[in-house]
């Protein structure tokens, strides 16, 4: 588990980028915690800085969008989603559990 | 409609031919390429293409940039015609004709055939590159991971501003060469235009403006040419920079319209694209720096529409990726309704990747409007970048961003809104 920040430290509408291999994006979405890998599927960008809107972020730099939920794009010009990350919270702490196939990786090497 | 033929195989192709799908075409669909690739995205191959590993193989090169997959090809069931060439449309018949002679009879077209870099005149010369599309990215890297360079980058828009940038990062000594007093002064005025040139000294290239080329140099062979390459004098008829310059003499360096000159072993010419129209000479379409369209993507006949880079619509010729990817859906809606039946203005964007920043501009940007900075700071580019926008009489007409994407893409989602509240008003 990768310690985040605390949820009061992550608002509504906001996000934060783990600096893991791959980085990943972790989202407050009207109250909801969501994690995903971070670089766009489609080219170099960050989603972290995307537009949240519900639970669709759109990429800020060819406004591919994805369902945060699964990681699937809703729309062009990204075709393959992104990889999904568990959230957890305890004691107000936001951690993230990587996704089982890149956990090897990613954890062991997360900054 | 029964059979559409789309001239291009690149981002605006593409586009159109899922939009004819997404759109109900269900008849015979063609796409014509002049290159052997699956469309691909360009914008990375001034960027990682350059930088990437090089002993990545072709496959994975081409996979990585690719536009579209195995299973979207089945889905769209179209015919693609790769690696050939059209060389003319009869509009009477509407036939497009391709140079091998084959002809591919079609109740609409789809003119996507792009631009060409544009070169300099004069014999060629080993070194010598420009950088459009995967071949001369190849050609390139090939070229700049063979040791340390010196290079010289003519232009410095944003094609010679990010192959300068990779060009830096892979150790290569760089020099951006611009005619004009400033590079981008025109697309981002003289304020914001000046951050940009910035960028070139703080990223460790230099930068020369206004210095005209006169001519580039040459002589010996080229290193690394093959064993028994010839002299090469007065070798004509083979293509600048490209693959089977071995015989070529190699570029040594570049000389200025001021009588100094420069020692260069690689020079990048990124002076700007030429629509390729050619083609559609004798057709009755007509062209100027572009097919010319109406708003809504057609032309003079309404079974002729035009997307992309080669497409001059509504006055504008937008070499921008976004209109590529925009343009094709009204463009389709129009080709289908047989009449423009809907008006393709997309509010202009572009990105650029330089020297480890992030560039974004949006919106129309007029001379004389001002410049304000929301946040940040030119300055102190390094914490934070900047986001600024352009006002006309109170009103926002563009916004500039270094490294502040978030911002930027709500000013972005703005402008967009506002220009869509202002099109209605005039319907």
């Amino acid at each position: 588990m990768i310690p985040v920040c605390r949820l009061a430290d992550l608002p509504a509408g906001e996000s934060v980028r783990l600096d893991t291999t791959p980085p990943v994006a972790v989202f407050n979405a009207d109250g909801e915690l969501f994690a995903v890998d971070d670089t766009c599927s489609h080219q170099d960008a960050s989603l972290s800085e995307g537009w949240l809107e519900g639970c669709l972020v759109e990429c800020p730099l060819h406004a591919a969008s994805f369902d945060l939920r699964t990681g699937r794009p809703t729309c062009l010009p990204a075709r393959k989603p992104v990889r999904t990350h568990e959230v957890h919270v305890a004691d107000g702490m936001i951690h993230v559990r990587l996704a089982a196939d890149v956990a090897a990786t990613g954890e062991g090497s997360a900054a | 409609m029964r059979a559409v033929t789309v001239v291009g195989a690149s981002l605006a192709g593409l586009y159109a031919a899922r939009e004819l799908r997404a759109q109900g075409f269900a008849g015979r669909l063609t796409v014509v390429g002049a290159e052997p690739h699956q469309p691909y995205d360009r914008p990375p191959l001034s960027k990682d293409f350059l930088t990437g590993a090089g002993d990545e193989d072709r496959a994975a090169q081409v996979d990585r940039i690719a536009l579209t997959d195995p299973e979207e090809l089945a889905e769209l069931r179209a015919e693609w015609i790769l690696g050939a060439r059209a060389r003319a449309l009869d509009v009477r018949d509407r036939t497009v004709v391709l140079d091998d002679g084959r002809t591919l009879a079609s109740d609409g077209v789809v003119v996507a055939t792009g631009a060409s870099a544009r070169r300099l005149p004069g014999p060629p010369l080993a070194g010598v590159h420009t950088l459009r599309d995967l071949d001369d990215a190849r050609a390139l890297r090939a070229e700049l991971t063979r040791g340390p360079r010196r290079v010289v980058v003519i232009g410095g828009g944003f094609i010679g501003a990010e192959t300068a940038s990779s060009c830096v990062a892979l150790g290569h000594d760089v020099t951006v060469v611009e005619a004009a007093p400033l590079p981008l002064a025109a697309q981002l005025g003289t304020e914001l235009a000046l951050v940009c040139a910035g960028l070139h000294e703080r990223g460790g290239a230099r930068l020369l403006t206004g210095v005209g080329v006169a001519r580039l140099r040459g002589g010996g062979v080229a290193a690394g040419a093959g064993a028994g390459a010839g002299a090469g004098a007065g070798a004509g008829g083979a293509d600048w920079g490209r693959a089977g310059a071995e015989a070529l003499p190699a570029v040594r360096s570049v000389e200025f319209a001021d009588g100094r000159s420069l020692a260069a072993d690689v020079v990048v010419v990124g002076i700007g694209a030429t629509p390729n129209t050619g083609w559609l000479a004798g057709s009755s379409l007509a062209v100027a720096d572009g097919v010319l369209c109406d708003d809504g993507c057609a032309t003079a006949l309404p079974q002729v529409v035009a997307v992309g880079d080669v497409a001059r619509v509504g006055g504008v010729r937008a070499e921008h990726w976004t209109s590529a990817t925009e343009q094709p859906r009204v463009a389709v809606r129009n080709l289908l309704a047989g009449r423009t039946v809907e008006a393709a203005r997309p509010l202009p964007y572009f990105w650029s990747d330089q020297y480890g920043s992030r560039i974004q501009f949006a919106g129309r940007r007029e001379d004389g409007d001002t410049v304000r900075i929301l946040e940040g700071s030119p300055e102190v580019l390094d914490e934070g970048g900047f986001l600024a926008v352009y006002e006309r009489e109170g009103r926002t007409t563009a916004a500039f961003a270094v490294g502040r994407a978030r911002p930027f893409m709500k000013v972005r989602r703005e402008l967009a809104a506002q220009e869509s509240r202002a099109k209605e008003t005039v319907v």
